[in-house]
């Protein structure tokens, strides 16, 4: 399909046969490769949480975390999908392609959000549930209506939609709030800009086609970069807090402060060695960071009573 | 016996996937319910 077609095909609509979605479309618009993080960090803030909830109850409440994140993804390329037929990166995503109208990815991302909701309010508890409305809407309306074609803070501010499952995992078992959810929330929050402006700075041209004010388009590679490094010299001790705080034992301490120390490396390189092929290094690690801190606070958890 | 086209595999696609998400709900809630009374205290 050209590029011309594309950008017109989410506009007209399914044309005939060959536009016809499959189940695969669907699962596109759920993002999955987002979900699978969204999951994990879940999964981890469940898994801390003291006390304890039935297993089958657990695995169902990170399933309705997991559908809550993907009908973020669907909503975010139903109000999208005009700038996403417009970049490289999301042309091919099942809206601009023609494949799903605007309006079923609107109701189908409306009704995972009511019903991933609603079973995690009925299987867990309301806070949860009241949580992860807040993280759906925080991520639908504040950062993709709001905040992404308007200010490049935008995945600064809108991070927290992102940083927010941990906390629900925890409320799911406890019903509460406590500090240690709240520094894991801080810690995504801290990683997501690092993350997204490494993504712009090899993607600019694209960001700057769609006019989405992404840093490296407003204010320029450079300041970009100073921005990633001061981002990842806060992120790094913040990264070694729950060992700090005595909720995560050595071996998290050991993990996240060599992991910590390597996002540094990598943003000082990108610092010192301007280009696509260093920013796209630390793209590349900083999925590895996140992943590694919390797995080593997941295996901190499962083998507390073992070191 | 009609030819079966991509739009045909598509739809039936589609039919599976919704009929296996009902069950499953069916299942899922029957199996919340009985979790749910079993931790009620007699």
């Amino acid at each position: 399909m050209s590029d011309t077609a594309i950008s017109n095909a989410y506009q007209t609509g399914p044309a005939d046969e060959a536009f016809e979605a499959s189940v695969g479309d669907y699962i596109a618009l759920l993002k999955p490769r987002v979900m699978s993080l969204v999951v994990f960090t879940g999964l981890v803030g469940l898994m801390a949480a003291p006390g304890g909830i039935h297993p089958f109850l657990g695995i169902i409440a990170v399933v309705c975390i997991a559908v809550a994140a993907g009908a973020s993804g669907a909503l975010n390329m139903w109000y999208d999908a005009d700038i996403d037929a417009k970049m490289a990166r999301t042309a091919r995503r099942p809206i601009p392609m023609g494949r799903i109208s605007r309006e079923n990815a609107l109701s189908f991302g409306i009704v995972l959000s009511v019903g991933s909701v609603s079973l995690m309010g009925l299987v867990t508890n309301w806070l949860a549930a009241g949580l992860l409305a807040f993280t759906i809407a925080f991520y639908a309306v504040i950062y993709t209506m709001v905040l992404k074609r308007r200010t490049p803070q935008n995945i600064v501010i809108g991070g927290a939609a992102g940083a927010l499952p941990p906390v629900v995992g925890w409320a799911a078992v406890t019903g509460s709030l406590a500090i240690e959810p709240l520094v894991m929330f801080a810690i995504i929050f801290m990683w997501t800009p690092p993350h997204f402006w490494a993504l712009g700075l090899f993607r600019e041209g694209d960001y700057a086609a769609a006019g989405v004010p992404m840093l490296p388009v407003t204010h320029g590679a450079k300041v970009t970069r100073i921005h990633v490094l001061v981002y990842s010299l806060i992120l790094a001790p913040l990264g070694m807090a729950p060992w700090i705080m005595g909720f995560a034992g050595g071996l998290y301490g050991a993990v996240s402060a060599v992991l910590g120390a390597l996002f540094v490396y990598y943003a000082v390189r990108l610092v010192l060695q301007p280009g696509d092929r260093t920013a796209k290094a630390l793209f590349g690690f900083s999925l590895l960071y996140l992943f590694g801190i919390f797995a080593a606070l997941l295996a901190d958890i499962l083998l507390r009573g073992w070191l | 016996m009609m030819p079966i086209s991509d739009l045909h595999k598509k739809r039936r696609g589609r039919n599976v996937a919704i009929a296996a998400i009902l069950f499953g709900l069916v299942a899922l809630f029957f199996f919340i319910t009985i979790i749910k009374l079993s931790s009620v205290p007699a």
